[in-house]
């Protein structure tokens, strides 16, 4: 039998085995962000230890910074602006490159990874955020971590980790108009349940992740960790070659060459062995939105939402917790509910492909009177390329606010947020409740597609039906 | 077992876990996120201290401050160190802060049905050890902790067992974590850095490092 992507590369990167069932684990690359590194370099600094190796660890700055007037220092949020200057000394003094609010690369730091080659197969990566997941698709191993793992590898470049399993979910079928990234992950979501993944690194294949772009496959990859799975990962191919060269970090000619072989030489094998295998078949399916607080709970465009007698014992709990939160009725369609606010960003959805599949939405066409509407770039590249493009234009004339780019409505941590009850329409990752900054407040997720004809119609609307 | 580890394990080492003594709280349902353990809000900070008084806060308190029941709140369960939860707690964000929030809080062990990954591996890597128990096992220890707040529970790692004024429960620990809590090595930072040779072996042998050159 042959190996799976994750054997080979985790045997790659094993340094030692700490106890039986214990690896340490080598980090190729360390990606780090202000709000779950302060207390790591804390750490450091009171034994006096140096980064490892800063050559393989790269910083930036999202999810404090303002997504407007965010070259004015100090932050008007104090607390924000402390953080800020934490990142700043601890980048400077450790000698770590930092994508700061002085450089054009500055973003999400799951946006700024791939698009400046950074991101590569057969790497590992980790960095303290769990949708570090996001960087698999490429083909790397990418896990998010806690602090004091963040400490841990900024010390010794390495982890001590649990070899995870290995699901191959095969999706195959027919891609219907208008079904994104976003619908195919919410409903592997929904099928294998937000535990469904514990334990596991999920390996995505088959006919429609092959097709599917770098930036589709991130989409994916990104919210491995909202079904439970640490890891998510794609085989490395033509498409992820083409998208990596010429980026800055990628060897050029000679070594890029080199590099591919490499690259070939960590996918699967063909009669690679997996712990499970999960098949789905996406023909026919719609649209998919979240309609309650766990990011399985979602209902495809067309479908009614579930009733509690034709549900499981076990998921009741959870389902009337919902309702009880969101307002909404068992068996009411979700078609028609009024929104308040439209978020298009993040790290899920924030990149160039996902503004123009919303601007192809909103094009021509007016948000509506009642809708604050927020575009919100996941990085300043792709912010600079979208209005390249014009899409900021087609954005700002339908009533849309266009932004700076960091995190945003994705998590309350930075003034974008939604007050009391307000209901929003996300394409962000999370649905929990207060996530968006308001102990009340309502997120649906979708793609950035749905996203743009919720805000265009004022209520959730099937983007195809527009 | 590797020889290092029983070697760790023979020797006083005060950061040795094996077992808790304390009074348990029960925190019920599913799928509770790091969200709501500890608001993103809280997160615009430099140091973990102050959490505690911050964890469950949109849980335990109105928008004007005003308290909500919640057992944190609850006199009863006041200096209660044993969290008693059901299934996929701690789900969501990697933040450190929901643990930190919770053991500042004075939180040193945790049952439940199942626990999110990251979360109980984070728990885990402060010394807070994370058992969990099938369903109608966590059900009797929130119902006995109901009944006797004031009851000492005792959970020991090495039989995997809670002990209280009624039958012994069984519970289940990870064998990494419990090696790790046994052997006092949870703290992997010194642990980590002892193999200062064969990371720089697999340093120099990974291609991608010196740009496939
Ligand atoms: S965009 Fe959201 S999920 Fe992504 S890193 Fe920022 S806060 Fe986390």
């Amino acid at each position: 039998m042959g190996k799976n992507l994750f054997t080979k590369v985790w045997d790659q990167h094993r340094v030692t085995a700490l106890s039986e069932t214990r690896d340490q684990l080598f980090i190729g690359l360390h990606l780090v962000h202000e709000v779950t590194s302060p207390q790591a370099f804390q750490a450091l600094r009171e034994r006096n230890l140096p980064v490892k190796y800063p050559n393989l660890t790269l910083a930036t700055a999202d999810h404090i910074v303002p997504t407007q007037d965010q070259l004015l220092r100090p932050f008007k949020d104090d607390l924000a602006e402390q953080m800020m200057v934490a990142i700043e000394e601890n980048t400077r003094d450790f000698g770590i490159q930092f994508f700061g609010l002085d450089s054009d690369s500055q973003g999400i730091v799951h946006i700024i990874g791939p698009e400046n080659g950074a991101t590569q197969p057969g790497l590992t990566i980790a960095c303290g955020d769990s949708h570090t997941s996001t960087h698999g698709a490429f083909g790397a191993l990418a896990f998010g971590i806690g602090t004091s793992q963040v400490r841990d590898v900024l010390a010794t470049q390495t982890l001590a980790f649990e070899r995870l399993k290995v699901r191959k979910i095969q999706v195959s079928g027919e891609r219907g108009s208008r079904v994104a990234a976003k619908d195919i992950i919410l409903r592997i979501i929904a099928e294998l349940g937000v535990m469904g993944g514990i334990g596991y690194a999920y390996e995505f294949a088959g006919p429609v992740i092959e097709s599917l772009s770098m930036e589709e496959r991130m989409t994916i990859c990104n919210m491995s960790i909202e079904g439970g799975a640490r890891a998510g990962y794609v085989n490395p191919d033509q498409t992820t070659f083409d998208y990596l060269e010429g980026r800055p970090f990628v060897p050029k000619d000679q070594a890029f060459e080199k590099a591919k072989e490499y690259w070939r030489s960590i996918a699967s094998d063909p009669d690679a062995e997996f712990d499970d295998i999960y098949e789905l078949d996406i023909t026919g399916m719609g649209p998919m939105v979240t309609w309650g607080i766990t990011p399985g709970q979602s209902v495809e465009m067309g479908k009614n939402l579930p009733r509690l007698e034709d549900l499981e014992e076990k998921d009741r709990e959870i389902t009337t917790k919902a309702y009880e939160h969101m307002g909404f009725r068992e068996g009411q369609p979700l078609e028609g509910e009024k929104i308040d606010v439209a978020f298009i960003g993040s790290c899920t959805n924030g990149r160039l492909s996902d503004f123009r599949a919303a601007a192809d939405v909103v094009k021509g066409r007016r948000v509506a009177s009642h809708v604050k509407a927020l575009a919100v770039p996941g990085s300043r590249k792709v912010k600079t390329q979208a209005e390249a493009e014009g899409l900021d234009t087609i954005f700002k004339d339908a009533g849309f606010e266009w932004r700076e780019a960091g995190c945003s409505m994705c998590l309350a941590m930075n003034p974008d947020k939604l007050t009391g009850r307000q209901l929003s329409a996300s394409s962000s990752n999370r649905n929990f409740i207060g996530r968006q900054g308001s102990a009340h407040g309502r997120t649906l997720l979708m793609s950035p597609a749905m996203v743009a004809a919720a805000a265009i119609e004022g209520a959730v609307t099937d983007v195809r039906n527009l | 077992m590797s020889e290092i580890f029983k070697g760790k394990a023979m020797t006083d080492n005060p950061a040795v876990i094996r077992t808790i003594k304390g009074r348990g709280v029960p925190v019920k349902g599913n799928d509770i996120d790091t969200d709501r353990i500890i608001p993103a809000r809280y997160l615009r900070c430099v140091t973990f201290e102050g959490l505690g008084a911050e964890v469950f806060k949109d849980e335990r308190y109105n928008d004007d401050g005003s308290e909500k029941k919640h057992p944190f709140n609850e006199p009863k369960y006041a200096g209660a160190s044993i969290l008693v939860v059901n299934r996929n707690f701690g789900c969501g964000s990697s933040r450190e802060h929901a643990p930190q929030a919770l053991m500042r809080f004075g939180i040193k062990a945790i049952i439940g049905e199942s626990f999110a990954e990251i979360f109980a591996g984070n728990c885990i890597s402060m010394g807070i050890p994370v058992f969990t128990a099938d369903e109608p096992s966590v059900a009797a220890i929130q119902g006995l902790v109901e009944a006797h707040p004031d009851s000492v529970l005792t959970l020991d790692i090495d039989s995997e067992t809670c002990s209280g004024p009624g039958d012994q429960v069984q519970l289940s620990i990870n064998s990494s974590a419990k090696a790790a809590l046994l052997g006092g090595t949870w703290n992997t930072l010194d642990e980590l850095l002892m193999n200062e040779d064969q990371i720089e072996t697999v340093y120099s042998r990974l291609p991608y490092i010196s740009g496939f050159s």
